[in-house]
């Protein structure tokens, strides 16, 4: 007879908070606010999200500038089979999205309503935002809830703030 | 300066599987250890080093890589090291030590087990934790949009990968420890359904658990344990943003860059063994270091045919080893990648005399 293989959960937390500081933090308030913004590099192009060190030169980047929440997609992949924890649990795409008065592209979920022939490259999306904060509201902040994943109602200074893309109406 | 000559002198793996769920990491990696030592000819007295690789987040407890040290047995004490990255960094860490001349031998493992965890999950945990990390977006889902990125440009086609992963899968015929082999027909391939589209299931490394051992030695002692020592001739590691959108996914900046710093363009390679997790990946690293036709790429099957996360990259450098000592090439390149969308690319230039 084969030995019992004993087997037990093993849950793994790494419950930390973080100072997003002065250029991450500019981007998450601003996704708060219902805006995104990206940072000028060395070359004069704007990254988003902003980044805190120039990618080639290495030097600290200062100039926080306002992007569009709509723009083209550069690169998609459609998932059948979303995993847990992702932004859509129904098919969806990721994709490489250049927003307008950016010049590189941002990863974020694509919902054409599950259906692939909704996305191709160079197709335009848009942002869906998660509506304000009410004030008074006490739904809790990420990091604060038990839960690693809690769901996200209200915009909270997060990246799914942007609940995800969708395609622009022609 | 003079750098010291330093050579593999010899490489054991695991029989690599989709789950050894009956062995943990020490016991994985004790029947290798003793088989790397033995092809070297040592007792571990002879190690004066060691140093592995591994990543805390596949066992999910920290400093496991602490309790898998009871593998070698670090009593009486040892000089010992660890980095959370593929074997293949714990190799430059010992050959940067050995520089120094108080290393002469030196034993590098590297080991993980995928199988207890969901390694597409796992392996977003090293975004970062701000734009890419929340997004809990996967391996295979990044590695896809590097794909469109490419098909899109004309870099490659899908049924050039087709082509990588039955070429892999023929050569891991002739390779025991391949978790997958065989021969497999391209149009056979095509005509499986999407997995995360582009990509197929055949474009991506199977999920698999395994371990490996590098003995590696300098100079005189090379010589005396190795009939035929594979000796590093350049090695070089490069580093892209983690930015992913400010790197052009279509092309590997790092692993040219990484290329001509290890010298391999002084002269042509027998064998390339690259750590490509995704076909493309094999694509886009075959452009980057301009590897001409006749180059025998991945005779062992490669990452896509075992996939040992941690691991992977130490692998290559042991197969093109083996391939120097016995006599079969006299010259190799072998390539570890790390991070998503080949973001670090490690180099070695391996060469017998």
């Amino acid at each position: 007879m084969a030995e019992e293989i004993l087997e037990a959960p093993n849950v793994v937390e790494y419950p930390f908070s973080r100072t997003t500081g002065p250029v991450v933090g500019a981007f998450l308030t601003a996704l708060r606010e219902g805006f995104v913004v990206g940072i000028k590099a060395a070359d004069g192009s704007v990254i988003v999200p902003p980044v805190e060190y120039d990618p080639f030169t290495a030097e600290a980047l200062t100039e926080i500038v306002e992007v569009a929440d709509a723009g083209e997609v550069v690169s998609w992949a459609w998932v059948a089979e979303p995993l847990a924890d992702q932004p859509l649990d129904r098919p969806f795409a990721w994709a490489l999205i250049k927003l307008d008065g950016a010049d590189t592209p941002m990863v974020h979920a694509v919902d054409t309503g599950g259906d692939p022939a909704g996305i191709s490259t160079g197709s335009r999306v848009v942002a869906r935002w998660r509506p304000p904060k009410p004030a008074g509201s006490d739904e809790p902040g990420p990091g604060l809830a038990e839960d690693p994943n809690p769901p996200r109602a209200y915009r909270e200074g997060h990246i799914l703030d942007i609940e995800c893309f969708v395609p622009e109406a022609s | 300066m003079k750098m010291r000559d330093v050579a593999i002198v010899s490489f054991a793996q695991t029989h690599h599987e989709r789950a050894t769920r009956e062995l943990n990491e020490v016991e994985m990696l004790m029947p290798i250890l003793s088989e790397a030592l033995a092809g070297a000819g040592i007792g571990k007295d002879r190690v004066d080093f060691v140093c592995s690789g591994s990543s805390d987040y596949l066992a999910g407890q920290p400093f496991s890589f602490v309790v898998t040290l009871d593998a070698f047995g670090p009593w009486p004490p040892i000089s010992e090291s660890h980095v959370d990255m593929d074997g293949a960094w714990a190799v430059y860490e010992a050959w940067v030590k050995m520089q120094l001349g108080k290393v002469d031998v030196a034993l590098i493992y590297a080991y993980g087990k995928s199988s207890p965890g969901d390694i597409r999950r796992v392996l977003s945990r090293q975004l970062d934790p701000y734009y890419l990390g929340p997004l809990w977006v996967d391996s295979v889902a990044l590695a896809a949009l590097q794909a469109r990125a490419g098909l899109d440009a004309g870099a490659f086609s899908v049924e050039d990968m087709a082509r990588v992963a039955a070429a892999s899968r023929h050569n891991a015929m002739s390779n025991p420890y391949a978790q997958l082999s065989g021969e497999v027909d391209v149009a056979d391939l095509l005509a499986e359904a999407d997995f995360v589209a582009p990509l197929h299931k055949h474009d991506c490394a199977p999920v698999t658990d395994g371990a490996a051992v590098v003995v590696l030695a300098a100079g005189g002692a090379a010589r005396e344990l190795c009939d035929r020592p594979a000796w590093i001739r350049g090695i070089d590691h490069r580093i892209e943003p983690h930015a992913l959108g400010a790197r052009d996914l279509t092309t590997s900046v790092s692993t040219r860059l990484a290329a001509e710093h290890a010298g391999l363009g002084a002269k042509p390679v027998d064998v390339a063994e690259l750590h490509a997790p995704f076909t493309h990946q094999e694509l886009i690293l075959r452009r980057a270091l301009g590897l001409d036709e006749d180059v025998s790429v991945n005779p062992s099957g490669g990452a896509l045919c075992a996939n040992p996360v941690m691991a992977a990259g130490l692998i290559r450098m042991g197969e093109a080893a083996r391939r120097i000592s016995s006599g079969k090439a006299d010259r190799a390149v072998a390539h570890a990648t790390s991070g998503p969308c080949l973001q670090q690319n490690l180099l070695c230039v391996l060469e017998g005399d």
